[in-house]
């Protein structure tokens, strides 16, 4: 703990090879989390389902987007898995063309039209879920102490604690938590907490039918991870890339990490999100210079006159 | 398809000629990355603006009461009393469960600047209260002394905490700031305490409040034109739309504000007047324009996207 302190400076940001050690969990269980292999994702939106149906979540809108399949359209207080659904023109695989037709007659159809090649569209579908960042900035800023961190390493709100603030909803570089309208209080995924506890995996995993959503031990994932994504980039899958997985990123690696097929704004997430937290020690600074100058200024104010008066009396 | 998020990977295929002009940025269907908090603008950034005017009143307070202005330190006593009154209610009246707001003094958390914030407040009203009590009734002249002097000294950090408050979140236009924003709302802040000590004091007491206008306005436009050099592409948020609106009507009034209370605040008594109730318009605009210079960053995944691109290119 002291190791890390003095190594980075600060606990805000950097890597953190123990988040529940150090929140104060003693001889805590090895961290968990999620790795969502969006490679495998076939849309159904299971994990959306079991969540509400485990956590008891109110419904929130059924109203139809017409952007998408996707109606759910994202996070929120009472949404706390999301499928993402994108329908894009899609980059050719790089290697190898698709097969030939051998000895068929190749229809006019099939033909390759220049403009517009054969076959160049594509379905991305992503289970988003919240982070369970290694530096949350949720938890950071909540005022009252509803926000913590579990003995697996993730990040649960307190609900008979939680008093409305909303200041965890914009500090989330995610735009993950948020507050339920008619409740006013923060909501968000728990990682099935009650589960964990139980020796249960959450239940949006044990609905997945494909395994996209995979749970386990972090370190575990995160070398599963590994080789699935070298798989896929010598397959030739383009654009095949993991997002959270890196214990050096801004937020200090997240505890659910995904694999995706393009760049991650695409589905939704922040390019290089930072947890706001790792400046906060230069804006106390900065607003400790501003409140000096503030009282700098009112001094001069009243000496100035005073000054000016005495001179003009001599 | 129509909602066919904008595209970038086209980069992938040199030598193709595009169809259509590559995109700036890629977004899911032009949804917003981050939530904007759900802080009701009234409350929230009336909260920024009152809380400077208490805590930079407190401060020209003292210094009102340590030279003999005694108008002048009274009013900005009662004044500072009132703000922060108000702010105060703003306050509780914008949780979502308002009956819990004791909750915010559970833990003293220096990572929370609410927490830190709650805390400034539970010290800082009591002293603002007692110092206006005393000065009002004339009771405890001493204890009084003794509040004002320690309402000053909470003052300035009353009246800059709430800009490490908006900073400290994954809002674009207030993060990217976080270094000169502090600076604005001192600047903010004092202009609106001087203009507050303008209007409610006679124009003999008045010339600490006229210097103390005339650098505030300064200040601000100093640190305004620093915070949206620094903020680049996302500074656009703090030039259009609404805060644009709000920010450009602040400038113009702050400057005619301290500029009318400067050059005749000290001779005509409407002057200062007139000029007082610029200053305290203008520090109230300037808090909304940056309040929602803020909403409008978070809503478009644009300045979410670019900046952290950028940064990562």
């Amino acid at each position: 703990m002291t190791g890390v302190f003095f190594e980075t400076g600060s606990l805000f940001s950097g890597p953190e090879p123990d988040p529940a050690g150090d929140a104060g969990h003693p001889d805590p269980p090895e961290r968990v989390g999620f790795f969502t292999d969006t490679s495998v994702c076939i849309g159904c939106k299971a994990c959306e389902v079991a969540c509400k149906e485990w956590n008891a979540i109110p419904e929130d809108g059924l109203s139809l987007t017409g952007m998408s399949y996707d109606n759910t359209q994202g996070l929120g207080a009472s949404t706390w898995r999301h499928v993402a659904f994108i329908e894009q023109s899609a980059p050719r695989r790089v290697p190898g063309e698709p097969p030939a037709p051998d000895g068929r007659t190749q229809l006019p159809l099939a033909e390759e039209d220049p403009q517009q090649p054969a076959g160049d569209m594509r379905w991305l579908m992503s289970s988003d879920v919240c982070k369970h960042c290694t530096h949350a900035a949720c938890l950071d800023v909540c005022p009252t102490g509803s926000l913590f961190r579990t003995e697996y390493g993730t990040v649960v709100v307190q609900e008979d604690i939680c008093n409305g603030c909303g200041y965890c909803v914009p500090a989330c570089p995610y735009g993950v938590i948020e507050q339920r309208k008619d409740d006013g209080r923060a909501f968000k995924c728990t990682m099935c907490y009650d589960r964990l506890g139980a020796g249960q995996e959450p239940a949006c995993a044990k609905a997945c039918p494909t395994d996209s959503i995979q749970f386990g031990p972090l370190d575990e994932l995160r070398r599963r991870a590994a080789l699935r994504v070298d798989r896929l980039q010598e397959a030739g899958v383009p654009g095949a890339q993991l997002y959270g997985h890196d214990p050096e990123d801004g937020v200090g690696g997240d505890g659910a990490f995904f694999l995706l097929l393009d760049e991650p704004e695409v589905y939704g997430l922040p390019p290089d999100p930072v947890v706001t937290t790792r400046d906060l020690p230069a804006m106390w600074k900065h607003a400790g210079a501003a409140a000096l100058s503030l009282a700098a200024g009112a001094v001069t104010s009243f000496v100035l006159p005073a000054l000016l008066r005495r001179k003009g009396r001599r | 398809m129509t909602g066919t998020p904008a595209r970038k990977s086209e980069r992938r295929r040199k030598g193709e000629q595009l169809m259509v002009p590559r995109a700036e940025f890629d977004s899911y269907y032009g949804r917003p990355v981050i939530k904007a908090p759900a802080w009701e603008p009234r409350d929230i950034a009336g909260y920024f603006f009152t809380g400077g005017l208490a805590g930079a009143g407190s401060v020209l307070a003292a210094g009102a009461q340590l030279t003999g202005r005694r108008t002048m330190a009274k009013t900005l006593k009662v004044s500072s009393l009132a703000a922060i009154s108000l702010s105060t209610a703003a306050l509780v009246h914008d949780l979502g469960r308002p009956d819990r707001f004791l909750n915010m003094l559970r833990v003293c958390k220096p990572t929370s600047p609410m927490s830190v914030g709650s805390w400034l407040l539970a010290g800082y009203g009591p002293m603002a209260g007692a110092a206006a009590a005393s000065a009002v009734t004339g009771w405890l002249p001493r204890a009084g002394a003794a509040a004002t002097g320690a309402a000053a000294l909470l003052g300035p950090a009353v009246a800059t905490y709430t800009a490490v408050l908006a900073a400290d979140t994954a809002v674009p236009a207030w993060h990217g700031a976080h270094r000169e924003l502090p600076y604005l709302f001192a600047a903010s802040a004092t202009a609106a305490a001087s203009g507050m000590a303008l209007v409610t004091s006679p124009t003999r007491e008045n010339a600490p409040a006229r210097g103390a206008a005339l650098l505030a306005a300064a200040a601000d436009k100093a640190a305004m034109t620093a915070a949206e050099r620094r903020l680049g592409m996302v500074a656009e948020t703090y030039r259009s739309g609404r805060a644009g609106k709000l920010l450009r009507c602040a400038q113009a009034i702050t400057v005619a504000g301290a500029a009318t209370a400067g050059l005749l605040g000290g001779r005509s008594r409407p002057a200062a007047v007139a000029g007082g109730l610029a200053l305290l318009t203008g520090s109230a605009l300037t808090r909304f324009g940056v309040f929602h210079a803020g909403i409008a960053s978070a809503e478009d995944p644009k300045y979410t996207v670019e900046p952290q691109r950028r940064g990562k290119e």
